[in-house]
């Protein structure tokens, strides 16, 4: 009976903190804009206007417009979607596969747990660009591409966070409880284990979420992630790049998009940690 | 101390061998026929057969494997397809221009954040601090590519400082290949350090909430020494650790911050080898940075012992 309470507790305790209120703000900004470019975008993303080309910032269009005369604003929102999609799946992947692994490597121990530890060392030592550049290399650039190598260096993360913090739980006296009732090392993972773990995983799953939306934009900028006609704030602002010096604005606002993005993110992120672990508060304020 | 630093030492080699073959399976096993992969759908059989021959491919895959391996352990990478020039030759030429701009970045991050971190935690909870970390959060935000098309459009396209991009080669001097890496150093080493920044001031904080810290304090040692002599140094682990990862990122940010600014270094050699399907090329250097990040972790491992004393007693 005591979950609601604390529950209440931590939601009453969410609300005044600053960082998650401006992050959660700016994250669910982030969702409306994404969700409101499927049914409603300022202009049509794949209309041409070579006459409106290259246009600053006006009444007519807020953010001005890009080499082909394309609004940017509608660009932005539309880009959204696939910053969102691939970093959200990345991290399904990261953590699908990752937080099992950890979990494994803490109940079984011994060589088990050695073994994960010299995986990670081995995923560690492909930055998530290298792994994309090899992937790219043989199956050619696409987002799903982007997506594999984001969710590759997930899982080394995921699995890490989850082994230690698993680690911590199992000496536990409720665990031992457990243990002594003759329940298996699985059934004690899943029902004490992991539900006892979910708030460090919410955190590191925000984090894992804002670089990924930092790494699918380096992606896409070299031209590794979504391919055209499909847009990505990554290509928009490789596109901007030799118009730098007669359209500054095509770079200025889809790298506001992405800084106000991954800003969002990290608050949300540093707000969550400081009301669900307080541990962790402690150390840092 | 000396068991410490065997197991890292054959950890980084077990390390160096499982990546080395994850980069044959990517690169020589998936794509079926490399050979085809690189001449295209439209190659003869003729010049397929003759580029399988020549790159070895009709011998069985351990052998390959071996082959390639043994090569790459005397600094033989194999033959470029599109420049038919050893792979060594393109590598030790283009790295002339990545390495010393993933080290300049690291140089300019390290000089920037740990001062930084230093008078932020030195000021706890005052306004500087926060006013200090809410820059740095804004700056673990900025994706490089972007600031560096921000820093050319100010230095290079406004004010006209220096070069937008490109890069006149060392023997024009050293002075134009510095000035040529100024601002892509910039772009790649300011975000990285404000995430070092925000590293630094955590450790020291937590450091500073040590019993040692309290009986320093009590000893009647300046606020100033204990920061510097005590907590600094013991603050180094996690600095270091972030540091280790940091240089890993560095050398893979370079392959894009490359791409905005011309410079013909790895990044921009393993892009025109992606599109030019020169599989030994994307090999050569994917196998380079590997073996690099791997080393610079073996190092950082190292490194803990000689700051950590308490590590040296352990295996």
């Amino acid at each position: 009976m005591s979950a609601p309470t604390e529950w209440q507790a931590n939601i009453s305790k969410a609300f005044s903190n600053r960082s998650f209120v401006i992050g959660l703000t700016i994250t669910a900004l982030l969702a409306l804009m994404a969700a409101l470019s499927f049914v409603w975008t300022p202009y049509a993303v794949g209309s041409f206007d070579i006459l409106g080309k290259l246009k600053p910032p006006s009444s007519a269009h807020w953010l001005g417009t890009d080499h082909f005369g394309r609004d940017i604003l509608s660009m932005i929102m539309v880009g959204s979607r696939n910053s969102i999609a691939v970093a959200l799946v990345s991290v399904i992947i990261g953590a699908g596969i990752g937080v099992p692994l950890g979990l494994w490597a803490a109940a079984r121990g011994g060589l088990i747990d050695e073994a994960l530890m010299r995986f990670n060392d081995l995923v560690f030592a492909f930055p998530a660009l290298l792994s994309a550049v090899m992937i790219t290399a043989v199956f050619g650039p696409g987002a799903v591409n982007a997506i594999i190598a984001i969710g590759i260096f997930n899982i080394p993360v995921f699995a890490r966070v989850a082994r230690g913090a698993a680690l911590s739980l199992w000496p536990r006296e409720y665990i031992l409880a457990a243990r002594a009732s003759g329940k298996s090392s699985l059934l004690i993972t899943i029902e004490h284990i992991l539900p006892n773990m979910m708030n460090i995983l919410v955190v590191q799953g925000t984090i894992q979420f804002s670089l990924g939306i930092l790494a699918e934009a380096g992606l896409s900028y070299v031209g590794l992630g979504s391919q055209p006609p499909m847009p990505s704030w990554g290509r928009m602002l490789f596109e901007a790049q030799t118009m730098i010096g007669m359209a500054p604005h095509m770079a200025l606002y889809p790298g506001l998009a992405i800084v106000i993005t991954v800003l969002g993110l990290n608050l949300l992120g540093d707000g969550l940690r400081d009301v669900l672990d307080p541990k962790m508060r402690r150390e840092r304020s | 101390m000396l068991n410490y630093v065997s197991k890292r030492i054959l950890i980084g080699i077990l390390t160096l061998l499982a990546a080395s073959i994850v980069v044959f399976i990517v690169l020589e096993i998936v794509p079926g026929d490399p050979a085809r992969l690189m001449l295209g759908m439209n190659a003869t059989e003729d010049a397929v057969q003759a580029l399988q021959q020549q790159m070895g491919l009709d011998q069985p895959l351990l052998i390959r494997y071996f082959s390639w391996i043994g090569g790459l352990l005397v600094g033989d990478f194999g033959k470029s397809y599109t420049y038919s020039v050893p792979v060594l030759n393109l590598i030790t030429e283009r790295i002339a221009v990545s390495l010393p701009l993933a080290l300049i970045s690291l140089f300019l991050s390290t000089i920037i954040a740990i001062p930084v971190g230093l008078f932020s935690a030195s000021r706890r909870g005052t306004m500087t601090d926060s006013g200090t970390m809410a820059i740095a959060q804004v700056g673990v935000a900025i994706p490089n590519f972007w600031f560096a098309l921000l820093l050319v459009y100010v230095f290079a396209v406004s004010l006209r400082l220096v070069p937008a991009g490109g890069f006149p080669g060392w023997n024009a001097g050293v002075w134009a290949g510095l000035k040529s890496l100024i601002l892509p150093s910039i772009a790649l080493g300011l975000p990285q350090a404000a995430i070092l920044a925000r590293v630094t001031r955590s450790a020291l904080l937590d450091v500073l909430g040590e019993d040692y810290i309290r009986t320093a304090r009590a000893k009647g040692l300046t606020r100033r020494k204990v920061l510097y002599r005590h907590a600094l140094r013991n603050a180094l682990i996690p600095v270091l650790t972030i540091l280790g990862l940091q240089f890993a990122f560095l050398l893979a940010g370079t392959i894009i911050i490359e791409n905005v600014f011309y410079l013909p270094g790895l990044g921009r050699l393993v892009f025109q080898a992606i599109t030019q399907r020169d599989l030994i090329v994307v090999e050569g250097v994917v196998m380079l940075l590997v073996a690099t990040v791997i080393l610079v972790n073996l190092l950082v491992d190292l490194s803990y012992a000689l700051v950590d004393p308490r590590l040296r007693g352990r295996s």
